[in-house]
């Protein structure tokens, strides 16, 4: 009876789904909301890429992709309908762009056999593939931020920051709660002292935590943020004369968008990146000629060469990259997402291919293995300059503290394994 | 014609004070049961289930709950997404401490620890009424949120604060997680509505409900006749939140499988009951279903209709569909003040004298 049901259940799910002819790459986006700031320029650059990619090569192997776009409004709830809705149309991989659907979709895109890239969000423990075996965070994490900024911390003060007070301005939620545990473990490892400030959502009152700023004199203060909170942190920042250049984003706070409001303000505030930033870059010439010029830019166009723009360019290309080695690998253009999944585990960017596709030093080079999905965890450092509205890379792609990361992120993906019984997949 | 009590002789007791005493609203009942279990899980599919059905289960049992509160009883409660994190929490360290026990008892204990924590927060409307005492749900609201944020042993020590529900099972069938099939978690869910449903309209029918509808008409002289405030209100803000608990513990453990409790338990979640609740129209269940269809199925329709069908940007669609349910909202409220349930009533007036009004 159950069976009959199943089957019936199945047989009415797989006539609802229309043929396969292109390869879809869903894209959860949102451009409203108050992460909307965030969400567009990435929803742009994923779209703009696959499309100058049909423009100028007729698609991936000679297939067009076919990006659809469902807006998310950052709610896990419209997640889950986005999801649903655009998963019977053949799609290939997900990214979802936020940590809260980041988690709903494990399990589910596991059980539905479609792979999940998250680029520098979601579970960081998802780098274990032993036990993530469809999701994907290469090629950096959020403790590969933590490790990172430390690090540079540990550089700029000729490696010893004991006794110093190190902020962590968050928002609080599971994206801002995930980098506390490694900074807990490198303060024990490099003596310093940490100081945590939750921030709640959406992030517009900052008043108190600035004061106890103020009052407690940390050194250099860590802000993990996104949306409005990047700006009205900024700007508070700004306001009790916080030193610019001691105060630290991870990469989702460190856009354009961040830091204009504040002004002059906001001159030689630093982010941390996995990614190059600016437009100097071939692929751009192809955007504008092939994109922008033919007036087929996604949403308003004005966000080429942002960083985040630069950031769904990058999560884009990683994807069709993905999506020409499963092409490869099975010998067919009309690849499924089962298929996607095993090239996305073999992925291997070298820094060849990125001068290929006319994105040089773009991103660290880095192979995906079946225990590794999360790459090298490169980290860089970016500085913004107000006078000329650019940020800079300071302080090239490192690698960092794999020791410390490597441990915790075993003791959270085995703690996942034995709440959901799932057995290692590589041998 | 259709709608009348002429010809529907009644001949015992019993048959006279049934839920439905007219035979249409019986036929129609037995129809719309008839169809939710015996037609719906054989069609029923993925995308069906979790962004259509599966919300508007959740939301009905939720705004039947807050209905009895607030519409029946009259107590204005801002703290339903509270109390639902409250039933989402509870199930979650319950399925995680006694996985072998069957999914249907550790729902109906969710509901009962939440009863028990809203009897604690009702303690307030003893002595406060109105817009104080909707400040002080408020403060449920925003306390316990803060609570299953700061005390690492709710979410039990995850790096994140996220809940996930493991996969558990009830008859041998799987409920929750990504595995289980659609027409399970449908079943589920219809299950506890059903039950929700039928208590609600015979505790409304009762004693209780009297002595709650008496409460909110007028307190004073609901006192003087004889009924004791406390335990009405009380009796209102358990049943009440017993009920929000099994939607919260449903909402986590079947329909989302992970749960981050500020932003899926927000004051945002509270309000779109209560809308609900209004929409619906107040001290009627059949509101509470209609008001949940209302909002549940709207966004999804406008969605559907705006991106999928012509293709307008995404972002347009979003905020078209803020304008519209924002306009529908203040129209509804504008022409009917009742809610979509004494629309429902009215077409049944005009039913009853239909094809000869006078």
């Amino acid at each position: 009876m159950n069976r009959k049901l199943t089957t019936l259940a199945l047989a009415a799910a797989m006539a609802a789904g229309p043929a396969m002819a292109d390869l879809t790459f869903p894209s959860l986006s949102y451009r409203t909301g108050p992460f909307a700031a965030g969400g567009i320029p990435f929803a742009d650059g994923y779209a703009d890429y696959f499309t100058m990619l049909n423009e100028r090569d007729g698609g991936i192997g000679g297939v067009k992709a076919n990006v659809i776009e469902c807006e998310t409004g950052y709610n896990t709830e419209k997640g889950v309908e986005c999801y649903e809705a655009t998963k019977g149309e053949g799609a290939l991989v997900y990214q979802p762009l936020s940590t809260g659907i980041t988690y709903q979709l494990i399990p589910k895109t596991t059980a539905d056999d479609i792979p999940m890239h998250t680029m520098g969000y979601g579970r960081t423990s998802a780098k274990n593939g032993n036990v993530f075996s469809h999701t994907f965070n290469y090629p950096a994490n959020y403790w590969d931020g933590a490790s990172g900024a430390i690090n540079y911390l540990l550089e700029i003060n000729g490696d010893d920051i004991s006794g110093k007070k190190v902020a962590l301005v968050y928002h609080n939620s599971a994206y801002g709660k995930e980098p506390i545990r490694t900074l807990e473990e490198l303060q024990k490892k490099h003596g310093f002292e940490l100081i945590l400030l939750p921030v709640d959502s959406p992030g517009q009152e900052q008043k108190s935590q600035w004061l106890q700023i103020r009052r407690d004199r940390p050194d250099y203060v860590l802000m993990w943020g996104w949306g409005v909170m990047n700006q009205v942190a900024i700007q508070e920042a700004a306001n009790i004369r916080f030193p610019m250049e001691n105060f630290i984003g991870i990469w989702w706070s460190g856009a354009e968008h961040d830091v204009m409001p504040a002004g002059s303000a906001a001159n030689g505030y630093k982010a941390l990146t996995f990614h190059n930033v600016g437009r100097d870059f071939p692929v751009f010439d192809d955007i504008q000629t092939h994109v922008v010029d033919k007036g087929l830019a996604a949403g308003a166009g004005d966000q080429i060469g942002n960083v985040l723009y630069n950031r769904g360019l990058y999560a884009a290309m990683l994807a069709a990259e993905a999506a020409r080695q499963a092409q490869e690998m099975n010998d067919t253009a009309d690849i499924t997402s089962g298929m996607m999944r095993d090239a996305m585990e073999q992925l291997e960017m070298t820094e060849e291919r990125m001068t290929e596709l006319g994105m040089p030093n773009f991103g660290p080079s880095f192979k995906v293995t079946c225990e590794n999905h999360g790459g090298n965890g490169m980290v860089g450092v970016t500085q913004w300059d107000a006078e000329s509205q650019t940020w800079s890379l300071i302080s090239d792609f490192k690698p960092t503290d794999a020791e410390v990361i490597g441990a915790l992120i075993e003791e959270d993906s085995s703690a996942y394994a034995s709440e959901n019984n799932i057995e290692p997949q590589c041998n | 014609m259709f709608y009348r009590e002429a010809g529907d002789f009644k001949v015992s007791y019993v048959e006279d004070s049934q839920t439905f005493p007219i035979k249409f609203d019986r036929y129609r009942y037995y129809a719309v049961l008839a169809v939710a279990f015996g037609i719906v899980p054989f069609v029923i599919n993925d995308y069906w289930a979790n962004a259509i059905l599966l919300p508007f289960l959740i939301y009905a049992i939720a705004a039947i709950g807050l209905n009895i509160l607030t519409g029946y009883c009259g107590q204005v409660s801002l703290g339903t997404g509270g109390f639902m994190a409250v039933g989402a929490y509870a199930v979650y360290k319950l399925m995680t401490a006694f996985p072998e026990v069957s999914m249907f008892i550790h729902v109906l204990l969710a509901g009962g620890i939440t009863a028990a924590v809203g009897v604690v927060f009702g303690l307030p409307s003893l002595r406060i009424k109105g817009f104080y005492l909707a400040v002080a749900t408020l403060a449920a609201q925003f306390f316990l949120v803060w609570l299953f944020n700061r005390v690492p042993w709710f979410y039990n020590y995850s790096a994140s604060g996220q809940i996930n529900a493991p996969e558990r099972d009830t008859f041998g069938i799987i409920i929750t997680g990504p595995n289980a099939p659609a027409w399970a978690t449908y079943l589920f869910c219809l299950v506890f509505l059903t039950f929700c449903a039928v208590v609600a309209r015979n505790l409304t029918r009762g004693t209780v409900g009297r002595s709650w509808m008496a409460i909110r008409d007028m307190d004073i002289a609901a006192e003087i006749i004889g009924v004791n405030p406390l335990r009405a209100k009380l009796t209102a803000f358990a049943v009440s939140s017993f009920f929000v608990g099994i939607s919260g513990a449903l909402f986590f453990a079947i329909y989302l499988g992970a749960v981050e409790v500020g932003e899926v338990f927000g004051i945002q979640k509270s309000f779109l009951v209560l809308f609900m609740v209004i929409i619906g129209g107040l001290g009627s269940i059949f509101g509470s279903f209609a008001g949940a269809a209302f909002l549940v199925l709207l966004p999804v329709v406008l969605k559907v209709v705006g991106a999928d069908m012509l293709g307008w940007p995404t972002d347009i669609v979003a905020h078209l569909q803020l304008v519209i349910v924002g306009g529908l909202i203040i129209t509804f409220l504008v022409m009917e003040p009742h809610g979509l349930a004494q629309l429902w009533r009215v077409a049944k007036e005009k039913l009853r004298l239909w094809p000869f009004p006078y």
